[in-house]
Formats: structure tokens, sequence, C-alpha cells
């Protein structure tokens, strides 16, 4: 009993790790089905809750793409994502609509990796970014699932 | 009453089971024989149609913008840069099994690539050649 106790701490301290950020156990089904078809289901610590709010407000002229849900799954988004939204202070300002690309820390995190990357035709989009971390999906941001070599330093 | 009940679950239960590319298909040849008596759909027409470029969207000009010419291969998001299973039947079995899921992806992408809702007859041919295609 006694060793679940670090065990519980453990597992609590770990989702703060800057290169680690799984999917909540919790996440609906319908936001991997719905925000994971067209682009990695990004984890909602990227962005602020205000900037959910605004990105799931305007679905319906998403980036020039209609991502509109209905009105069930929409809640049910907007409600998960709100609840495991970073904070707002350390992902600076994403402008508007948000991108979690363009937020302060994404772009700190980022500020190694030279600019011919980000026009690479193999990433197309610095939003692309299981181009660049083979664990995406899975939450996984560690140095070592860097897929381009030039980008391990 | 009952019957309406009996009914309603028949049709829920009819939406949420997978259907077969062949259901999807009639579905959509039906809905455009109301407009054209007679309407078969056609493979070769909906192969034209997956080559044909509308070029409205300049990133998108064209369905094989990110289907790739070969709707056997995989594809790949032409913004995002997303991974795309391919949409043939024969190399993608999950594919044209969920008619609203079916419907929905219809709607987005026409409008994207065309820019304007594509009609039932233009529906029943791409299922046909998706479901054909070796
Ligand atoms: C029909 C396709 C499609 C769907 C569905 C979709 N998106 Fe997007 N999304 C895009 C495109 C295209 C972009 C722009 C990507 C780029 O510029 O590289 C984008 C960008 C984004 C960005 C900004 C990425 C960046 O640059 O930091 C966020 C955040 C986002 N989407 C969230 C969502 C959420 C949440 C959902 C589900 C409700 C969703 N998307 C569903 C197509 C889609
Ligand atoms: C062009 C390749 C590329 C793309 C695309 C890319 N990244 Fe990165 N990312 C990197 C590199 C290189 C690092 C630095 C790795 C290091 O030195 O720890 C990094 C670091 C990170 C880190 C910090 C990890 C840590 O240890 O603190 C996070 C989080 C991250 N990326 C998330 C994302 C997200 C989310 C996307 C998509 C919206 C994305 N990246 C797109 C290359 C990329």
């Amino acid at each position: 009993m006694k060793f679940l106790i670090p065990l519980a701490f453990l597992a609590m301290a770990l989702p703060a790790l800057a290169d680690r950020m799984p999917l909540p156990a919790n996440t609906p089904a319908s936001f991997k089905a719905e925000c994971g078809s067209c682009h990695l289901a990004y984890p909602p610590a990227l962005l602020a809750a205000k900037d959910w709010k605004s990105t799931m407000a305007g679905l319906s002229d998403h980036f020039g793409s209609d991502a509109a849900v209905d009105a069930k799954s929409g809640q049910e988004i907007a409600a998960f994502l709100e609840r495991n939204a970073g904070n707002a202070a350390k992902l600076g300002n994403a402008g508007s609509p948000p991108r979690i690309t363009l937020s302060a820390r994404f772009v700190r995190k980022h500020d190694e990796v030279p600019a011919k990357f980000w026009r690479d035709p193999r990433i197309k989009s610095a939003a692309n970014c299981e181009a660049c971390h083979r664990d995406a999906t899975k939450g996984g941001f560690s140095e070592r699932d860097i897929i381009i070599p030039e980008l391990r330093h | 009453m009952k019957t309406i009940a009996t009914l309603s679950l028949l049709l829920i239960s009819m939406a949420a089971q997978a259907e077969t590319p062949q259901q999807i298909r009639q579905i959509y040849v039906t809905e455009a024989a109301i407009q054209q008596a007679g309407f078969t759909a056609a493979a070769k027409r909906g192969e034209a149609f997956y080559h044909q470029r509308f070029g409205i969207n300049d990133k998108m000009p064209v369905c094989t913008s990110c289907h790739t010419d070969d709707p056997l291969k995989s594809g790949q998001h032409a913004v995002t840069g997303k991974a795309i299973k391919p949409l043939a039947v024969a190399a993608n079995g999950e594919r044209f099994s969920d008619p609203a899921k079916v419907e929905k992806w219809f709607g987005r992408n026409c409008k994207e690539v065309i820019g304007r809702a594509c009609t039932p007859a233009e529906k029943a041919d791409f299922v046909a050649y998706m479901s054909e295609v070796r």
C-alpha cells in the first residue's frame, strides 16, 4: 500500500513534463474522431481555455475548412478542451484565430528549428506535429523521438 | 403509437449498423433517380470526376490534391500534411460503411474543392468508382 502513494504522486507529476502530453484517459471519442481527422488531435494543454472557446465557436470556417460538428459533440468537445486547457500566462498570445504554432511557448520550444524545415514539402506546416514528432499521437514530444536526424542534437 | 416506437427503434438500429458500399451507393442512386428517372451509377464517370480540376481552391484544386492520382494509395492533406488512408474499398475495407460519415465528408470536401454541394448523381458515381477500382 505504501508504495502506491509515491507512485500516485509520480503519475500526477508526469503530465507536467513538457515532452509528455498524452490525451487524458477520459478524452471523449468525439474529440479524436472530429478533431483528429485532418490533423493531429492536438493536446488540449497547448492552448488556453479562451482560445479553445473561440476555435470551437468558429468551426464552420476553420482555416478554410468546414470542421463543423453536431451540437452534442460540439458541447462535449468544448467542455473537454476548456477543462484540460493550458495556462494562458505560460502559453502567451496565440493570435486570432488561435494557433498553437503561434503561441509564444511553441515558438520558444522551436526556436532551434531552422526556417527551411518549416517549408520542407515533407512537413508542409508547423501544425503537422507528426512530421517531426514520431510519437505525437501518443503525446510524445521528446527530443529522442524526433524523426529528422538533423533536428536531434 | 407502439408501431411508431418499433419503427423508430428499427431506424435507429439501421443507422447504427455498418452498411456496405453497395447500400450507400443505392441511397444516392435512389436520390438521383428522383431528379433523373432511370439513373444508374457509373464508376467511369466517378473516375473522371475524381480527376476533374475544379480550381476554385489553389491548395486543393482537385480530389487528387489530397488523395493522390491512385485512390488505392495513401494520401496526404494538402495543407496540414496529415496522412490519409486510401479511399478505395479494395485497399481500405473501412471506407463507405457509415452513411453519416460519408455524407459529412462529401459535404465538407465538395464545398472546399468544388465550391458547392455535390449532386446525388455525382456521389453515386463516386461511390461506384471507389468500390470498384482495383
Ligand atoms: C476538415 C478538416 C479539419 C477538421 C475536421 C478540423 N480541423 Fe483543425 N485545422 C484544419 C486546417 C486545414 C488547419 C490549418 C493547418 C495549417 O495551417 O497548417 C487547422 C488548424 C487547427 C488549429 C491550429 C493549428 C496551429 O497552426 O497551431 C487548431 C488548434 C485546430 N485546427 C483545432 C481543431 C479542433 C479542436 C477540431 C475539432 C473540433 C479541428 N481542428 C477539426 C482542418 C481541420
Ligand atoms: C519541423 C519539425 C517540427 C514540427 C513540425 C513540430 N516540432 Fe515540436 N519540436 C521539434 C524540435 C526539433 C524540438 C526540440 C526538441 C528538443 O530539443 O527537445 C521540438 C520540441 C517540442 C516540444 C518541447 C518538448 C520538450 O522537451 O520540452 C513540444 C511540446 C513540441 N515540440 C510540440 C509540438 C507540437 C504540438 C507540434 C505541432 C503543432 C510540433 N511540435 C511540431 C520539431 C518540430
